[in-house]
This record gives structure tokens, sequence and C-alpha cells, in this order.
């Protein structure tokens, strides 16, 4: 049985996991039925072979040799940067000084950049085709290797961390497969905005916790009550992300673009 | 020799991008409240679930500093 610990960590990889995987099937799908699917293939499968490579040395070092409180620090800074990164950009598109993330025209722009580039074989593959698909995969596949990585390493639960990123595979790839298009219904601008404010929140708690590397007892530090200290941060990220939309969209309502309604959260 | 130089500066040029990212006040802001939390906790031993809170909310200020030096100064470049 999970606890809620365990279960905020499932949804937050798995959420953060399917907005990734929409944007790479996005490109997968454009280089493979504009180019072909055997090049833009071998392009996926060598990103994922670089990607398993990636986490087994990434995960093993980290968990190897840093004490519990330094690996909470590092994974959290990391974290809260990288969740704060997400939220500027959520809190700049709910405030229209943003345009939002369109799979459709993402999908167009893709096509149309296959279609131009000219044809360059190398090793029997259409190499544009390999390299557009490698990298697609590999770099949207770090981001979610590093949320797993983070989040299951400071939990303590790489299991339900790699279950939840995998769950979230299968349904993007059933989706993908099924509907052969982009997943341009997925919500994406509110999943970020929603994964930016859990990224902030937990690495908050577990940068700020992990400052007990520097304490006499190397113990991490202790939070006003313990693990709902979460709740408090996650209404907190909210509240100022909301306050922060409404004075930006209160300062300068003639130059802020309309924002659709389904995209807000 | 210039073949490894370019795949260090790539290298470093991706890590850099992929966490600091568009707006390297954000990392600024959160390394100068680790730090400053850092020196309370190493320093001076504080240690308390106040401290923690406070560099909690100090976190949040030093968000919105970041995000309205941002905007604003777009704006400005119009």
């Amino acid at each position: 049985m999970l606890t809620s610990a365990e279960w905020a960590l499932a949804v937050t990889v798995f959420i953060a996991a399917i907005v990734e995987l929409v944007e790479t099937l996005t490109i997968v799908l454009a280089i493979g039925l504009t180019r072909g699917w055997r090049s833009t293939l071998t392009g996926v499968a060598s990103a994922l072979l670089a990607l398993t490579a990636f986490t087994a040395i990434a995960g093993y070092s980290l968990a190897t040799w840093l004490p519990e409180a330094a690996l909470q620090l590092a994974v959290g800074a990391l974290m809260l940067v990288f969740g704060l990164q997400w939220l500027r950009k959520a809190v700049l598109r709910s405030s229209g000084l943003k345009s939002l993330h369109d799979e459709e025209e993402e999908f167009r722009a893709t096509t149309e950049a296959a279609r131009k580039a000219g044809t360059d074989t190398r090793l029997g593959l259409d190499w544009f085709a390999f390299v557009v698909a490698f990298k697609g995969v590999f770099l949207e596949g770090v981001e979610i290797v590093f949320i797993v990585i983070t989040f299951g390493l400071s939990a303590d639960s790489m299991p339900v961390a790699v279950i939840a990123a995998c769950a979230a595979a299968v349904v993007v790839l059933a989706a993908g497969v099924a509907i052969h298009k982009p997943l341009s219904n997925v919500p994406e601008n509110t999943l970020k905005y929603v994964v930016g404010l859990l990224l902030a929140t937990f690495g908050t708690y577990w940068s700020l916790e992990g400052l007990g590397i520097f304490s006499e007892s190397n113990e991490p530090l202790s939070w006003l009550g313990d693990d709902w200290a979460l709740v408090g941060l996650l209404v907190a990220w909210f509240a100022l992300s909301r306050a922060l939309v409404w004075h930006f969209r209160r300062q300068a309502p003639a130059a802020t673009a309309p924002v659709p309604a389904t995209q807000e959260v | 020799m210039d073949r490894i130089g370019r795949f260090v500066r790539g290298f470093g040029r991706f890590w850099y991008d992929f966490i600091v990212g568009d707006d390297p006040k954000i990392a600024i802001a959160v390394a100068v409240v680790l730090g400053l939390g850092a020196v309370l906790v190493g320093t001076a031993g504080a240690t308390g679930v106040g401290v923690v809170a406070a560099l909690a909310a100090l976190l949040l200020v030093a968000f919105t500093v970041a995000m309205l030096v941002d905007v604003g100064a777009s704006r400005r470049r119009g």
C-alpha cells in the first residue's frame, strides 16, 4: 500500500512524464511520417539506450557517494531550480506574456523542417531523421530521468517513480499508436503548471531539509508538521503564482493576450 | 583537441540550459537563499523549525523578485 507521500510522488512523476512524452511523440511522428520510420526508430532506440546508461550512472553515483542530507540538499536544490523554471514559464503563459505551447504547431513546424532538409545518408541511415529523433527522445527523456531519479532517491521510493514513468510511457505510446497524430488535446500547459508547482514544493522541502548537512549532527533539518508542511508549501507556491499572474495581467491588460479558459489552472 | 573542446563546451551548455534555463536569476536566487541557510545552520547552529520556515518564505520572496525583475526588464525592452 502506498503512503500519501508516495502517491504524491507517483502523480508528479506520471504528469511530468506525460508532458515530456507528448512532446517527444510529436517530434517522432513528424519525422517518422515525413522521412520514413527505419531511421527514425533507430534514432529512438539509440536514444533509449543512451538514456538507460545515463540513468544507471547518474542514479548509482548519487545514491552511492552522497550521505542522506547532502543528497537531499543536492537533488532538492536541482529540483527547486528546475521546478521554478517550469513555474516561471507557467506564470508567463497564464499572464499572456508567453505564447502557449501548441503541439499542432510544433508538429507542423517539425514536418516542414523535415521536408526541407536535404538527404544525407550515413551508416545506411537517413541522418537527418536519425539525429532529430535521437535528440528529441534523449533531451525530453533526460528531463523524465532527472525527475524520476531526484524524486525516487529523495523519497527513497525509486520503484514507485520508475513505475509511474513507465505507466505514462504506456499511456502516451498507446494513444499515439491509436490516433497516429500529435496529442494536441492533452491540456499540456495546465499540466506543466501543475508539475512546476509540485517540483517547487518538493524541491523547497528537500533542499531546506538537506541544509542539515551543515549542522553538527549532519542530520536533515525538520519541518513544522513534518510531511504536512508539503501541503502548506504547495498552497504557498500556488497562491504566489496566482498573485503574480493577477499582478502581470492587471499591469498591462491591453498588451495581454487572452488565455483560453481550458488552459488555466 | 578542438573536437574535445567543442564537446566539453557543448556538454556544459546542455546542462546549463537544462538546469538554469532562460532566466539565471532564479538559479541565483535559490543559491543565495540556500547559501544563507548553510551559513545560519553551520555557524550559528540555527536548526529550528522556525529557521526552516523563514528560509522557505525567503525562497518565495526571491522567486517573486526574480519574476518582477524579469517581466519589468522585458517590458522596458518593449
